[in-house]
């Protein structure tokens, strides 16, 4: 039995082995892997790019103080973009099943249709979800739109659920009995985390304090956006540090959210303040890295 | 000779309940191409997988059959230049031309001979075109921005013409003669002719006729003896290629949760049969699919249980922790859920059902109170734990945590029951107070989105407001609930005539009764639909006696007399100016009828009306209604008025379409 550790350094090898740039985690709060410009930004454009990368995920809404056995506030997501997908794609994602251990021919693999939308990114794609026994493992999908940008190339996302997956090879009940390195199990390295991030999420974090860092953020990106339009020297232009305050929205939204701050009416019209910066970095991240492909909507 | 054609366009896991849709489409796709080229052939079969979708066709031309044309070319009376340029131009000689006489005069024309094109060539030319017309509700690109589109990326294509490949290109995968077996158990790369096409899949895992994939659930679902969920039966036949059941177990302490939690866990989130136990209660045993041949080690097995251990788990501790609180307290929140803009919050539109519901108990003498607080918790399960994860149990959880938390049964059934019917074929609830709240919240729904404006049109119905309606007929009816159409649709004519649109559904599509007989009833004015319902029946045992559609037809004939006189009746019939004879006769009969039916049931009623036909005919055929004495005439006018106003009030007859000549 491979603990935790040594199946996520498989999968690594695994895609290394077949072109792609090992990521580390981006050091910000995500929701998601999709989020960090390793994914976001680079599927932008017509350059070809393959990467894979461990990602901790923040979804404060789902945090459970590490009562619930299948349940996490962050969770480890392996993340593999390979920009533009190839023809066996489908092919070599089941490979990477076959490479951390588990023999297909004495499983049951399911596609069930599952199509990615991100609200707030502006992006959305069509997928599966890939069910083995029956239990969700990857999020597999191919993106079609990102910041509201049509993508040139069509990239495949294979999203691994690496606290599912490990549980299953693993054989046991609940994440916490993961075993992550031969001493340590999933509950010594990160039931704290998973305590205390609830009782901040759900308990004391300052509802006006997290609304006022929401407009600081949103500003900053916002001044930055501005600022870029006129800037002379674009390629120069700090996108990926506007690209951050973005991020830092989305996070605080779902930390509000948590909090039950915020209503449902009030909800759209901050998925729409979010996706409209998401949006604007997309087009500026096209214009200043790719300035002869004609803007989206523009005459061609 | 005539050719069998085959195409498989080998894709990505098609999603499954786009899969049928798509191969009807592709059947009348690919027929029409056979029509328009003049093939000959017929499409035979349609079948698919997830990662196949195949057409076969046979008897099909070996090429076009040769056409003759008429060119035309310029009139008679053009010079000789411009004739010698047109026949020049068909390279043929002018010898060849002919003079041909038009509408237009006489024209040059030069008979052509089109020698027919071979099918292999004009499938060849077709075929791409015909693979991306193939709709789906959504589709992608893969092969870059402006690529083709498809449902997913197309792998392999498959074109037989007689075992010859027809070579054509899509999104960059050119057709050829070879398949691919299943994804796991099958190989990749397998040649293939008319002949071994079906058992190549076969032999590779791969069952190509969804019925058989059907067959194989079904027979596995009945024989652990649960229920043959058809729905849920074909969802896996087209999520797999060698669907494969297998049973499982789980631990009986789960069985503490209601059943109905623990079939949506299984069915929904699962795709699991549950099966059945003793006294409402479920076996904690299930049925999964499989796609691939054998668990000969049990692990799919083991898998498929663990992960329904955690989602009971799951199902469990939102179970205790929204017990925790009482549902009622609950409604506060409901504020924060919003109904419709404009309409409000779940909070307000729980006031509106209450009252409604209070209304509407009062006017069928029921349970007023517990139709209220009914209504009061009905929505009190949305911001409950167990709704947000599983939301097709809303209502159903609402009523068990009120059963829970004591409230007597008729309030607990009336929150269960209240979204009843969910559609055509479910039964409505079997409570009253599930009835009459169920009611309230549509009518609300209705009448709310009718007022600001949010009214169906053609296909456009997002708020599912047909649904709403049908479901409101359908428990007024069935329900037998004596209530005004009219108050229902709270004034607004425009609700009253969409509801009554779901009335002539609803009699036609479920009660099986003719267009012209919801008609006539409807036509009287009938507002209270367990009244139509009991006139239709009443119709439907009079109508086929033999007087009934003559005496139709002559209430038509009376109602055409009225409309051409522009007649309006001012007094009764005065018995000093009738004629002795026939009618004096109608007359009498008229009046003896009128006594006969007083009190009668409506199919009694109907067959003695109907009765009255021989004084009826016997008028028409010896009384000129037209006398010349103008009071005479109008006399005659005002005892035909009076049989059209007297008994149409049932059903108005002259709505009657007659089938049989008189």
């Amino acid at each position: 039995m491979d603990v935790f550790q040594e199946t996520v350094f498989k999968l690594k090898k695994y895609w290394s082995d077949r072109g792609c740039v090992i990521q580390e985690p981006y050091d910000m709060e995500v929701g998601a892997g999709t989020m960090c410009p390793e994914t976001f930004l680079r599927v932008l454009g017509p350059d070809p790019y393959r990467v894979a990368y461990v990602q901790p995920s923040r979804r404060p809404a789902d945090g459970r103080y590490g009562e619930n056995p299948n349940r996490l506030y962050k969770h480890q997501q392996l993340q593999v973009i390979l920009k533009p997908s190839p023809d066996n794609i489908l092919d070599l994602y089941l490979q990477s099943l076959g490479a951390i251990g588990i023999d297909l021919r004495k499983h049951d693999i399911k596609f069930e249709e599952d199509n990615w939308e991100s609200p707030t990114l502006g992006a959305w794609g069509v997928g599966w979800q890939v069910m083995l026994d029956g239990l969700e493992i990857t999020q597999f999908t191919y993106f079609q739109q990102c910041g509201g940008v049509d993508l040139d190339l069509v990239p495949a996302e294979i999203t691994y659920g690496l606290e599912r997956l490990v549980a299953f090879l693993q054989g046991v009940e609940s994440i916490y009995e993961i075993q992550w390195a031969p001493t340590f199990t999933y509950e010594e390295v990160r039931l704290a985390d998973e305590l205390q991030g609830s009782v901040y999420n759900f308990e004391l974090a300052d509802v006006p304090t997290l609304w006022k860092m929401f407009d600081i953020f949103e500003g900053e990106a916002q001044r930055l956006l501005d600022l870029f339009v006129k800037y002379e020297e674009k390629k120069r232009f700090p996108l990926l540090a506007t690209y951050e305050y973005v991020l830092k929205c989305s996070n605080t939204f779902n930390l509000l959210d948590a909090r039950g701050a915020i209503s449902v009416t009030e909800r759209v019209g901050i998925i729409a303040r979010v996706r409209k910066l998401a949006v604007g970095v997309a087009h500026a991240w096209m214009q200043q890295n790719y300035p002869a492909i004609p803007k989206e909507g523009a005459a061609a | 000779m005539s050719l069998p054609f085959l195409l498989e366009i080998g894709v990505e896991e098609v999603p499954d309940w786009m899969i049928v849709p798509a191969l009807d489409n592709m059947r009348e796709l690919f027929t029409a191409i056979l029509t328009e080229h003049r093939l000959g052939g017929t499409v035979t079969s349609v079948d698919a997988t997830p990662r196949r979708l195949v057409l076969r066709a046979e008897g099909l031309l070996e090429a076009q059959p040769d056409q003759t044309v008429t060119v035309s070319g310029p009139p008679a009376s053009a010079n000789e230049g411009a004739v010698a340029g047109f026949a020049k131009k068909q390279g043929v000689a002018l010898a060849d031309l002919k003079k041909v006489p038009t509408a237009k005069g006489n024209y040059w024309t030069f008979e052509k001979h089109v020698p027919g094109r071979k099918t292999a060539d004009v499938l060849a030319e077709s075929l791409a075109a015909f693979v991306g017309k193939i709709y789906f509700p959504k589709t992608m690109y893969w092969t870059g921005k402006g690529g083709p589109r498809f449902i997913r990326p197309i792998r392999w294509i498959v074109a037989l013409l007689n075992d010859t490949v027809v070579p054509f290109e899509f999104a960059g995968v050119a057709s050829g003669n070879t398949t691919s077996g299943h994804r796991i158990l099958g190989k990749p790369s397998l040649p293939v002719t008319h002949a071994t096409y079906e058992s190549t899949l076969e032999s590779n895992f791969v069952i190509l006729d969804a019925q058989k994939r059907i067959e194989r659930i079904a027979a596995a679902v009945e024989a652990a003896g649960a229920t043959r969920d058809e729905e849920l039966i074909h969802t896996l036949a087209y999520l797999t290629e060698y669907p494969t059941p297998i049973t499982g177990t789980f631990d009986p302490a789960f069985l503490e949760l209601p059943a109905e939690i623990l079939s949506t866990v299984m069915r929904h989130h699962q795709r699991y049969f549950a099966i059945p136990g003793e006294g409402g209660k479920l076996k904690p045993e299930f049925v999964a699919v499989m796609n691939i041949g054998s668990d000969p080690d049990g692990l799919v097995q083991r898998g498929n249980e663990r992960v329904l251990k955690a989602r009971f788990n799951d199902g469990r501790f939102f179970w205790n922790v929204d017990l925790k609180r009482p549902l009622a307290d609950r409604l506060e929140d409901l504020k924060n859920v919003t109904f419709q803009a404009k309409l409000g919050n779940y909070y307000e539109k729980t006031q509106r059902n209450i009252a409604l519901a209070k209304e509407l108990a009062a006017a069928l003498k029921a349970d007023t109170t517990s139709a209220a607080r009914a209504a009061e918790l009905a929505k009190c399960d949305l911001p409950t734990e167990m709704v947000k994860e599983f939301t097709e149990l809303q209502g159903v959880v609402g009523g068990l945590y009120a059963r829970e938390q004591g409230e007597p049964e008729p309030v607990w059934r009336g929150v269960y029951e209240h979204y009843r019917p969910v559609s055509m074929e479910d039964s409505i609830p079997a409570s009253i107070t599930g009835q009459i709240v169920s009611l309230a919240d549509k009518i609300d729904t209705l009448r709310g989105c009718f007022d600001i404006g949010l009214i169906p049109s053609g296909s456009k119905d997002p708020f599912a407001l047909r649904r709403a309606a049908q479901g409101a007929v359908k428990i007024i009816v069935e329900g037998g609930l004596r209530l005004s159409l009219t108050m229902l649709a709270g004034g607004n004519p425009q609700l009253r005539e969409f509801l009554l649109d779901r009335v002539r559904y609803y009699f036609r599509d479920v009660h099986g009764y003719k267009y012209d007989e919801v008609n006539a009833v409807l036509a009287t004015g009938a507002d209270d639909l367990v009244d139509v319902s009991l006139r239709l029946e009443a119709i439907r045992q009079v109508r086929p006696t033999e007087d009934f559609e003559p005496l139709a037809a002559s209430f038509k004939r009376i109602q055409n007399i009225l409309k051409q006189a522009e007649f309006k009746a001012t007094g009764d019939v005065d018995p000093a100016l009738l004629e002795a004879g026939p009618e004096a006769e109608l007359a009498a009969a008229r009046v003896e009828t009128k006594q006969r039916i007083a009190g009668k049931p409506y199919s009694e009623a109907l067959a003695i009306i109907a009765s009255m036909r021989p004084a009826v005919d016997d008028f028409f055929n010896k009384v000129l209604v037209n006398a010349p004495d103008e009071r005479v005439r109008r006399n005659r006018l005002t005892l035909l008025s009076s049989l059209l106003s007297e008994f149409s009030t049932i059903a108005d007859f002259s709505e009657i379409v007659v089938t049989t000549q008189q």
